[in-house]
């Protein structure tokens, strides 16, 4: 009564402010470092590239905020890229590759083993911290991606900038949409097949960032 | 006149030279006809082939993000280091075939070297070159966990296909098959013409300690 009286009364007294949802997305590559070659000429940098910027688009239009990485095509060492995320506090971290081999989209957590978060993490190892997380968030993905009718594949791997990033943090990797004779349909680069993926991982992040608010 | 004593010494010397014509005709002659005959005097052995063994490859997948145990009878050889060279070899002469499973040019060529060293302890303290002197004179050393240090050419990793899923299932396939064959094999390390490299072909990286526990479906996270 007294609170109330003294106007401090209400949803926001006791409560923590909302939580902020940032997005880190890493566009792999740039620069000197041009990653792998398309089967038709385009290089991985700047297909990531387009993919990070179709992506920013569609979770700033859902009210989410976004940190890129790079946006343009220029050169950034592992340990920047996961120093950007990790001042970012985010609450997810994609690392977006394209690739011509396989198919549908290769989804990656590191493969670091997990173990507590602690204040200070080892550099080289400072996801080890976080890997549930990013098995769950791969999760989310992964079951998005299939909703979609998109072949998804599940693997861990040692990638420099991911194993240092403090957040959920999963490696994209785009390859070409093929048919049930493997014939491809659709290259990385297609503006289509980007949007489609873009799409479904966008709503799968709705869906974490709700799961996120609920925890 | 000629001296008589010069007539004899020139006679005697003329008679040996038809004598060393003659025999040098018929030595020739004897060796071509040995020739004709094809007989092999040589002193060379035959190297010995090794019988073959049963020797199991991790053989990676690119269409579903698989690594696969196949199994073929291969002649190996007794010495771990050489026999670790000669199954990796196989496996990458698998997948420099035509219609491979997972495409990547070089072959048996692209491993330079394989060295098997003591591994880290349970303790996780790795042996010192005198803890390692201390196990091998106790005989402990042909039990404990062995890293493998594979040495691959440059020119393996500068034609390898560029990719996060292509580069982990190479990778992955290295380090399962070693495991399968020499199961002491506990951790791998990667160099490329005997330098440290950062990246495969610019995604998996190869300046970490692998653990061939992640690499075996049956113990580890691979699909």
């Amino acid at each position: 009564m007294l609170l109330a009286a003294l106007g401090l009364s209400g949803p926001a007294w006791g409560q923590p402010a909302p939580a902020r949802f940032v997005v880190v997305l890493d566009a792999a590559h740039g620069g000197d470092d041009t990653g792998g070659h398309m089967n038709d000429g385009q290089l991985e940098k700047a297909v990531t590239l387009s993919l990070s910027v179709r992506l920013r688009s569609l979770l700033a239009a859902r009210g989410i905020e976004v940190v890129t990485t790079r946006e343009a095509d220029q050169s950034l060492d592992p340990a920047a890229r996961a120093q950007i995320a990790n001042r970012a506090r985010a609450q997810v971290c994609l690392s977006l590759h394209t690739a011509e081999t396989g198919s549908g989209v290769h989804l990656y957590a590191s493969n670091l083993a997990a173990t507590p978060a602690t204040q200070f993490m080892a550099w080289k190892t400072a996801q080890s911290g976080w890997v549930t997380r990013s098995l769950a968030l791969m999760g989310v993905l992964s079951s998005a991606l299939k909703h979609g009718d998109v072949n998804v594949t599940l693997g861990r791997t040692a990638l420099p900038g991911i194993d240092s990033m403090e957040c959920p943090a999963v490696a994209i990797e785009l390859a070409p949409e093929r048919d049930a004779d493997q014939k491809t349909v659709a290259e990385p680069d297609n503006p289509e097949y980007q949007a489609k993926v873009a799409g479904m991982l966008a709503a799968a992040l709705l869906e974490w960032r709700t799961e996120a608010h609920l925890r | 006149m000629i001296p008589r004593h010069l007539a004899i010494i020139f006679s005697v010397l003329v008679l040996a030279s038809l004598a060393m014509g003659v025999m040098l005709f018929h030595t020739l002659e004897k060796e071509h006809q040995r020739l004709l005959t094809g007989t092999d005097s040589a002193p060379t052995k035959a190297p010995e082939v090794a019988p073959p063994v049963q020797a199991t490859l991790m053989v990676a997948d690119d269409d579903d993000n698989s690594v696969r145990p196949q199994t073929l009878m291969l002649p190996l050889p007794a010495d771990g280091e050489a026999r670790a060279r000669a199954v990796l070899g196989k496996l990458l002469d698998l997948y420099a075939e035509k219609g491979s499973t997972h495409p990547v040019t070089g072959g048996m060529q692209s491993v330079e070297q394989v060295f098997l060293l003591p591994a880290e302890g349970p303790g996780g303290a790795k042996a010192t070159g005198a803890q390692a002197a201390t196990a091998r004179a106790i005989g402990n050393a042909d039990t404990g966990p062995e890293l493998a240090v594979v040495n691959l050419k440059g020119s393996f990793a500068a034609s390898h296909p560029s990719g996060l899923e292509t580069e982990t299932l190479t990778v992955l396939s290295i380090c399962g098959t070693l495991h399968a064959n020499l199961p002491r094999v506990s951790e791998v390390r990667f160099l490329v013409d005997g330098a440290e490299r950062e990246s495969l072909a610019g995604h998996a990286d190869l300046t970490r300690t692998y653990l061939t526990v992640d690499a075996t479906p049956a113990e580890g996270v691979l699909q």
